[in-house]
């Protein structure tokens, strides 16, 4: 016991000490280049976002995401290596340079954009954690769970919103805490507890795989913003500037209606806002310091943010999330893009 | 003629009572043999009876072996198909699917090395050679980057090669680096022996977790700015020098049982230090020591499961990965059974193996 407390507070020491060092990277963009290679971190074990396939092939939004921004260096979308990450871990290798960009479906928050010496760029998925219930129950609103026991993952932010929701509402709860989602999504499913809550984009996850998917409903009341999104390290602006406009570069293609299949037509249209975003009109990726045909070849190999917000999550994939809040802002949504000029 | 008087009568050999020989006798005299020992029969009968014949059908009769996740989810039986559908990505992790016959015959090497070496006869001065020669052909098959073989990253590495390689480099590292630790505990020179308990302590004092957690999350906050530590060699430092901390001990103990007139003994003959290390002592020791020296190498090889935690795609990993895909989610427990029957097969083989060679060094 002693021992471990010596390592702690050695380690701890240590840690105080080198945090600061470890926020002045260098130059990342000539890193990379000379490496080959655009290193992102991510999940790996969520359907959707970030999980290796049968074949061990990457899929998901943040893996997109990921691909996206190695092909607006690179103008190549394998020119990427993913390496998955635990929660803990993220940040620690972010800030130790062992990745580059973290797209691990992090949640934005101001200590995470301050302290960790993170900087967090545009949100590639707004989520907010919701409940499940059973259809017979009769629930149809979350405030009407007083005293239902709660089916809830540990650890994670989910358990400290449905404590801060049902303290708020003056309501009695009892969470049940299952460390694994598969386990906890079966031990709802036979009925352990009267609720579940997750972000509700798992929610839908777990709703697919359900006996009868039917029988369960998600109650309308989203409890907490989780606006995902990429992170860079602290200190470098060009960097992070790269990673911003790669994913606004697959939300501004979809707001000028440029898609992976016409955005070689595209190139041919008269529309100046879109002969500057094609790269037709030269600018943008001279003042980035990337290729002038980035964000045409972000459109032409990984797809506008709805082609990859389909194939990933979208109704047709087991998730089959609704866009909802990731809509386009002319759809009622929140996915804007300043103008690329 | 007539009989001896004393000879055998006249009547025929009478067997003993059905009840009291072969399978009715047996049964007799070790499950009815009381009426507490006949209901204990009886209701483990019933127990057996109310749960084999389900789980037979579970796992045999109704279930499929190669049908999609659709067909399995409306199937009652057990889901093997989870298995078979994603071996694969099980086994090899992200190893580039077309190179996967790599992986696959380093191992195959692998195990046929085990093989050989499991019979002492064998065992010659060659065959420390060819496991020399046969780690590194392994090391080369996997990474290749020579004559036209594509170069895989250890970070593609994954499955059932990165548990073998953290278990065995771990253990052949760990072990003697432990005879050494033991050895300097008994050290008279007063630094060497404060240094080595100092170590055997503190790693003994710490979770292995914690040691996992340190070489991946603080050890890189040490680094210079740019230099980044493969995490397989980092989470394999941690294994190795977590491992040898408890084989220490293991061999100090055997060092103990030593009795005094061996040092003696060799002393007189006048053999230095590391002679008589070399040639009386460990010979002695570590031949006592098998016994627990192989518990510690069965659950370090268990251990290295630990990994998970620090994101290592090892064989427990990719299958979790498997079990978070909606497609899947669900089969935890034929996913789980196979798991428990991998390790189950390389535990056994290793306690097979030190009970044969405890046999063969009569101990």
């Amino acid at each position: 016991m002693k021992g471990r407390i010596t390592v702690l507070a050695v380690a701890l020491l240590a840690v105080c000490m080198l945090l600061p060092a470890g926020l002045f990277a260098g130059e990342t963009l000539d890193a990379v280049k000379k490496k080959g290679v655009v290193t992102v971190g991510v999940n790996g074990g969520l359907f959707g976002f970030g999980q290796p396939d049968e074949t061990g092939e990457w899929k998901g939004l943040d893996v997109d995401t990921g691909r996206a921004i190695a092909t607006a260096v690179f103008g190549d979308p394998t020119k990427v290596k993913f390496v998955p990450l635990t929660a803990v871990q993220r940040f620690t290798a972010l800030q130790s340079g062992e990745i580059d960009v973290l797209c691990r479906n992090a949640t934005r928050t101001l200590t995470r954009d301050t302290q960790l010496g993170l900087n967090f760029v545009t949100v590639n998925y707004y989520d907010g954690q919701a409940f499940m219930v059973a259809k017979k129950l009769g629930v149809k609103s979350a405030k009407e769970l007083s005293g239902a026991t709660v089916c809830v993952l540990p650890g994670t932010t989910t358990e400290q919103n449905a404590a801060d929701f049902f303290r708020t509402n003056d309501m009695k709860w009892k969470p049940v805490v299952i460390e694994q989602t598969a386990e906890l999504a079966k031990t709802f499913f036979a009925g352990r507890c009267d609720c579940l809550t997750s972000d509700a984009s798992q929610l839908a996850g777990t709703r697919a795989v359900a006996p009868n998917p039917a029988d369960y409903i998600i109650l309308p009341e989203v409890i907490s913003k989780e606006p995902l999104a990429p992170a860079v390290r602290h200190g470098d602006d060009q960097w992070r500037d790269i990673v911003d406009y790669a994913v606004l570069a697959m939300i501004n293609a979809e707001e000028l209606g440029i898609t992976s299949a016409n955005v070689d037509e595209m190139l041919k249209s008269g529309n100046p806002v879109i002969q500057r975003f094609l790269g037709v009109t030269e600018g943008n990726g001279a003042a980035l310091g990337l290729d002038e045909k980035f964000a045409y070849n972000i459109v032409k190999q990984v797809g506008n943010y709805g082609e990859v917000f389909e194939r990933n999550v979208g109704v047709n994939t087991p998730l089959g999330l609704e866009r909802g809040l990731n809509a386009l802002w002319t759809d009622g949504g929140l996915m804007y893009s300043p103008p690329f000029k | 003629m007539t009989p001896h008087p004393t000879a055998t009568p006249a009547y025929p050999d009478i067997k003993p009572p059905v009840t009291s020989i072969g399978l009715i006798g047996w049964i007799r005299a070790n499950l009815f043999n009381s009426w507490f020992n006949s209901i204990l029969t009886l209701l483990v009968l019933a127990g057996l009876f109310k749960t084999v014949p389900p789980m037979v059908k579970w796992a045999f009769i109704d279930s499929l072996w190669t049908s999609t996740s659709a067909e399995c989810h409306a199937d009652g039986g057990a889901c093997w198909s989870i298995i078979t559908a994603n071996i694969r990505f099980i086994l090899f992790g992200f190893y580039p699917p077309d190179q996967q016959w790599r992986p696959l015959s380093a191992m195959i090497l692998l195990v046929v090395m085990l093989l050989i070496t499991r019979n002492r006869r064998w065992w010659h001065r060659a065959l420390a050679w060819a496991w020399v020669a046969a780690l590194t052909a392994m090391w080369l098959l996997m990474r290749g980057g020579f004559i036209g073989l594509q170069f895989v990253e250890s970070t593609q590495w994954g499955g059932m090669p990165l548990t073998l390689i953290l278990a065995i480099f771990g253990l052949t590292a760990a072990y003697p680096l432990g005879v050494v630790l033991a050895l300097g505990r008994q050290s008279r020179m007063p630094a060497i022996k404060s240094l080595c308990v100092i170590y055997i302590e503190l790693i003994r004092g710490v979770p292995l977790i914690s040691l996992l957690f340190m070489s991946s999350v603080i050890f890189p906050l040490f680094l210079p700015e740019g230099i980044t530590v493969n995490k397989i060699i980092r989470a394999q430092a941690a294994i190795i020098l977590f491992t040898a901390a408890y084989i220490a001990e293991v061999v100090r103990g055997g060092l103990q049982a030593i009795p005094k007139g061996q040092f003696e003994a060799a002393d007189s003959l006048g053999l230095n230090y590391f002679q008589t290390m070399r040639l009386v002592v460990l010979p002695q020791a570590l031949k006592i020591v098998i016994p627990p020296t192989v518990s510690i190498l069965i659950s370090a090889f268990k251990d290295t499961s630990l990994v998970v935690i620090i994101a290592l795609y090892d064989i427990l990993k990719t299958t979790q990965s498997t079990l978070s895909n909606p497609k899947w989610m669900g089969f935890s427990t034929e996913a789980y059974i196979f798991l428990a029957a991998v390790y189950f097969l390389c535990c056994f083989f290793m306690s097979n193996w030190s009970r044969q060679l405890e046999k063969d060094l009569s101990t």
